[in-house]
């Protein structure tokens, strides 16, 4: 263990579904018979296959399972291993790409049951993003609304890349659940695959799909912002998860210059967006697009104006970093504090109830 | 503070601008329905002719997005090169009005009997008592 890193909050963690059976016993009979009748099979995120190095470290994997399916494993190596307090689990179980809006709400229910059963009861550090049917956002407030008694979820999940621009209005009736409750919005890497990963079509190779995600967050993050979601919900706070953050420099530079010439296309934003980010949007840390050694990170930080927006992440078990590289070693120790504690207790009110 | 008697009155209806030369600078001077007020003719983002923008009304948030507020038509100035918004009645930018202004002059409308006494300067324009002239602060 790295000691430079204990007592860490580690904010994206992800246990996998070992398979569809794990879930019929959290179905109501109708579904679990369907699962059967249908011949539903495993919902795997098509966004991280099972072989591809990014999907697991090689020291990460289960023998004969998924990468992130073995609790013991995960809260051993993820938790032990880099001496963090807690963590919060972020499953992608593909239930966003299904089409149809009750079958998506009915697994989204089994989905967080099962989480609470068989992770969060058996392990006090464990806490967990709600997982939403974002294929209606009725249903998803809804459930929602239903989780949130249960404080040990801390976030609501939604997918990347899913049908539409994540700003738009008819998604608010899950920001408006999630400001209600004082859940921060957490947007993951990952595609529904309804639309290509990238604005001009389908890319050829899974590094394409992967580093494309990037822009994808950009859009998200745009959308997001110009559709007036941050002023409709002052006390809203996005989590992007997985996103990359060095490229958000060049990004708020280019966002709020243009607005500077277009304000009153959207008069909603009436301040500074790269203020409304640093105030309402943080950032995991994982993946680090830097180089681990030299001031890159550190100028990048200073350029996006603040020391609040990175949350600590090993986004175990991707394949991001070697060792115990999950936090680039030549961080001031304040700054260090702040990424592995002070900010995520700071984003996450339910964290801090617990964990402070 | 010297005051430069620009051009008579009568050569700026409402709604309209000239460009004036004052103390070595160019000003753009509007009138808004009877009210005169003077700009710096360079944006001060990378310094644009301000005379050659467009005007436009005051957009403002409505209660919720989606609703706007559409007010004071033809109070803003845009800069023709990035479209930046600027009060003509306070020179502020609309987008950080705190950080960004054009710099602005105060305008009035002198009767030409007034001028003969005070700190007037006129060395471009013929006054006569009868008429009335824009007098700029420079």
């Amino acid at each position: 263990m790295n000691a430079g890193m204990a007592g860490g909050i580690d904010c994206d963690l992800h246990p996998a579904v070992p398979g569809i059976a794990s879930l019929i016993p959290y179905l109501e009979p109708q579904w679990a018979d369907a699962v059967a009748q249908r011949g539903v099979h495993d919902l795997e995120p098509t966004s991280y296959p099972l072989r591809a190095p990014l999907t697991s470290r090689p020291d990460w994997r289960v023998a004969g399972a998924k990468a992130g399916s073995s609790r013991e494993q995960l809260c051993a190596q993820a938790l032990d291993g880099f001496g963090s307090r807690a963590g919060i689990l972020n499953c992608l179980y593909a239930i966003t790409t299904l089409f149809s809006e009750d079958m998506a709400a009915a697994f989204a229910r089994a989905l967080n049951d099962w989480l609470a059963a068989e992770w969060l009861d058996k392990d006090a550090r464990l806490r967990a993003s709600i997982v939403v049917p974002v294929q209606s956002p009725e249903l998803a407030a809804a459930e929602i609304e239903r989780r949130a008694v249960d404080r040990r979820f801390v976030q609501v999940l939604l997918p990347c890349l899913a049908d539409q621009p994540l700003g738009r209005r008819s998604l608010w009736p899950i920001y408006a659940a999630a400001a209600r409750h004082g859940l921060p919005v957490g947007i993951h890497a990952g595609s529904t695959y309804r639309h290509p990963v990238t604005p001009v079509g389908w890319p050829s190779y899974f590094t394409e799909d992967y580093v494309n995600q990037a822009q994808g967050f950009q859009t998200q993050l745009t959308s997001l912002v110009c559709e007036g979601v941050f002023s409709k919900f002052p006390t809203l706070r996005v989590v992007l998860i997985e996103s990359g953050f060095t490229w958000l420099p060049a990004y708020l530079w280019r966002l709020h210059k243009y607005w500077r010439g277009l304000r009153m296309e959207i008069p909603w934003v009436d301040r500074p967006p790269p203020d409304i980010v640093r105030e309402q949007v943080r950032f995991t840390l994982q993946p680090v697009d830097t180089p681990v050694e030299g001031d890159a990170l550190l100028r990048i930080l200073d350029q996006a104006g603040s020391d609040e927006l990175l949350l600590f992440s090993t986004d175990y078990p991707h394949w991001q970093f070697d060792g115990q590289y999950a936090l680039p070693p030549l961080l001031p120790d304040s700054l260090k504090t702040k990424i592995l504690i002070d900010n995520p207790l700071a984003t996450y009110p339910r964290l801090k109830e617990d964990f402070a | 503070m010297v005051r430069h008697v620009i051009a008579p009155a009568a050569d700026l209806p409402s709604g309209e601008r000239l460009v004036a030369e004052v103390a070595g600078r160019k000003v753009v001077i509007f009138n808004l329905d009877g009210e005169y007020f003077g700009l710096f003719n360079r944006c001060p983002h990378q310094g644009g002719d301000l005379c050659l923008g467009r005007t436009t009304g005051l957009v403002e948030a409505g209660d919720s997005p989606g609703q706007y507020n559409y007010s004071r038509r033809g109070e803003i100035l845009r800069c023709p090169w990035h479209g930046w918004e600027f009060d003509i009645r306070t020179g502020k930018s609309r987008a950080e009005p705190g950080r960004i202004r054009a710099k602005t002059y105060d305008v009035d409308v002198k009767s030409g009997s007034e001028l003969f006494d005070g700190p007037y300067q006129a060395e471009t324009v013929l006054v006569s008592i009868e008429d009335d002239y824009i007098v700029v602060e420079a």
